[in-house]
């Protein structure tokens, strides 16, 4: 569905992605994943039709979006990273604008579904200047399914929106990338697990990994890493975890009664230690694998690039 | 075409909704209808009342050298500046559309606003024995059509250049100036001054259509400005995908 090869952008001098190489197919979800300039919106703007790219190509359901622009664009919903509306339009007016530039048939049907999708049903006829951020990307999001596209194209699109929303977006996601293709880009790991079936993560403007959320994580990660609280002090339960073979580091968490526990790769330590905790007498309130965070990544991304590589 | 179309019904539509059209508007009526006023009031009082619709041509002539640079002065700055030309170009939407809908969109406006105008020569018509010439005030009114058209084409193509509205609109301003003058340049024999005499948007309207005498050659003049400025306008907005 989308073929990307040797994608490459330069704005001036300065290069803003290099040599990018992917493909995603029909019913996957795809997610983007990346720090602040990494390149995440100058690829999603060259696979939308915004702009050409310097070198490479790029092709949608097998269309060049160089050579065949106007094609490419027919098939994709597009939610731009800073979802640009018109505040003078109402709600419905501006889907009905968009509908008619997309050739919508059945428009105004069209339109109340796609409302009741992102539940806007309500503020059709609000001005769109006097809606929250939130609601805007709504409306965004609204517009980018109007056509019910094959593509969907989505830049970063639960930032700004309340946990409810966000996770009511995912949702809708997840639900749309059964049977349609989506890439999306973010720069939460968390929801990239969540909704990515496959996540891409670049720095730099450079591909460092490619992989499932979860073979990503377990290849990152290298040592287990779990986070264990229970009703004892820090020491006392540092000391008693330290006992397990496997262990190679206790370090104090964040609250009294927590640790953060480093072991050795390959085996699950989970169920020794709470039978260590309730055997010695005291409560085991929390026991999970550490979520690492973006930064982790990344600093281990740097050194273990090549390694990562051949794993993906 | 369509999404010509429909670029244009909803740049008409929001004129509707905006503060600015209407101060336009009003503006337009306000300054008309005094100098129209006056005009027929002195005529009353014993000097004749200019029995064409010269006195509502002339004054709505310079009024339009600054209503149109006002209308078109957002029409491709703001698209660029909030980043909704973003979400036009990655729709299937050629550039061409884009900007020949802005236009259209615009013509629209000004050419209900200049309908309107037509009340005062009525009334001239009415007002005087045997009454004012119909010829004169169609061929003056189409021109003027014609010479709107062509505002309103070099305005869309300066409104692709800024992302600043008020920037597009004294740069608009400026040119209209510019090819206002350029006849006084051009008051001398040999081939640049004829060039200039035939760039004024001044001689290709005072000389003949204002007379009545319809020369389609001036509408092709201010038709071929019109199709310049458009296409001119187009190369900008390709140009700024490849930036
Ligand atoms: N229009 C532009 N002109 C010049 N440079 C640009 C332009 N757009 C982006 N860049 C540069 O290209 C690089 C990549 O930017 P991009 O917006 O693609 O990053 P991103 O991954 O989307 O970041 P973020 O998470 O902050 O949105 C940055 O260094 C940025 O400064
Ligand atoms: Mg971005």
């Amino acid at each position: 569905m989308i073929e990307v090869k040797g994608l490459t952008k330069y704005y001036g001098r300065h290069m803003a992605i290099q040599d990018l190489t992917f493909d995603a197919q029909r019913g996957e979800i795809l997610g983007f994943l990346g720090p602040n300039a990494a390149g995440k919106t100058t690829t999603l703007r060259i696979l939308a039709g915004y702009m050409p790219p310097s070198q490479g190509t790029a092709r949608i359901a097998g269309f060049d979006v160089l050579e065949q622009s106007l094609e490419v664009r027919k098939r994709i919903g597009y939610l731009p990273e800073t979802v640009p509306l018109y505040p003078e339009m109402s709600v419905w007016e501006y889907l009905d604008y968009m509908g008619s530039l997309r050739r919508v048939e059945d428009l105004e049907e069209r339109i109340s579904e796609v409302l009741e999708e992102v539940q806007l049903e309500e503020r059709a006829e609000s001005y769109i200047g006097n809606l929250s951020k939130g609601l805007k990307q709504r409306v965004g999001l609204a517009q980018a399914l109007l056509h019910e596209p094959e593509v969907l194209i989505l830049d970063e699109p639960t930032i700004g929106l309340d946990p409810a929303q966000i996770i009511e977006v995912r949702h809708l996601i997840q639900k749309l990338g059964k049977d349609r293709t989506v890439l999306l880009s973010t720069h939460i790991l968390s929801e990239a697990q969540q909704v990515c079936d496959r996540v891409l993560i670049i720095n730099k403007g450079q591909l460092v990994a490619e992989d499932t959320p979860e073979n990503l994580q377990a290849q990152i990660s290298g040592a287990d890493q779990l986070v264990v609280r229970a009703s004892t002090e820090t020491e006392a339960l540092r000391d008693l975890i330290s006992l397990i073979p496997e262990v190679t580091e206790v370090m104090p968490g964040e609250v009294e009664g927590e640790v953060f526990v480093m072991s050795v790769p390959g085996k699950d330590i989970r169920p020794e230690v709470a039978r260590k905790i309730v055997e010695a007498g005291f409560d085991l309130l929390e026991l999970r694998l550490a979520g690492l965070s973006l930064e982790d990544i990344f600093l281990q991304l740097t050194k273990e690039n090549t390694h990562l590589k051949e794993g993906g | 075409m369509r999404n010509v179309l429909t670029i244009a019904r909803k740049e008409l539509r929001l004129y509707f909704v905006s503060p600015v059209a209407y101060a336009i508007a009003t503006t337009v009526y306000l300054i008309l209808g005094a100098i129209f006023f006056i005009n027929v009031y002195f005529g009353l009082r014993g000097e004749t009342i200019p029995p064409d619709g010269r006195i509502v041509i002339n004054p709505l002539i310079t009024i339009l050298l600054f209503a149109t640079p006002a209308i078109t002065m957002r029409l491709l700055t703001d698209e660029q500046r909030m980043g909704t030309i973003e979400l036009i170009l990655t729709a299937p939407v050629r550039d061409w559309e884009l900007v020949v809908g802005k236009w259209l969109g615009s013509f629209g406006f000004m050419f209900l606003l200049l309908a309107v105008t037509w009340v005062y020569p009525l009334i001239i018509h009415q007002m005087t024995e045997p009454g004012i010439d119909q010829g004169v005030l169609v061929s003056a009114y189409t021109g003027l059509i014609f010479m709107t058209s062509a505002m309103l084409a070099i305005g869309v193509f300066i409104s692709t250049l800024f992302r600043s509205s008020v920037a597009a609109f004294f740069t608009t301003l400026a040119v209209f100036l510019g090819l206002w003058i350029v006849e006084g340049f051009g008051s001398g024999s040999g081939v640049g001054s004829e060039i200039l005499r035939n760039l004024s948007f001044v001689s290709h309207y005072y000389d003949t259509l204002f007379l009545g005498m319809f020369d389609i050659g001036d509408l092709f003049y201010y038709l071929s400005l019109t199709a310049l400025a458009l296409f001119l306008g187009t190369q900008v907005i390709e140009a700024r995908r490849w930036r």
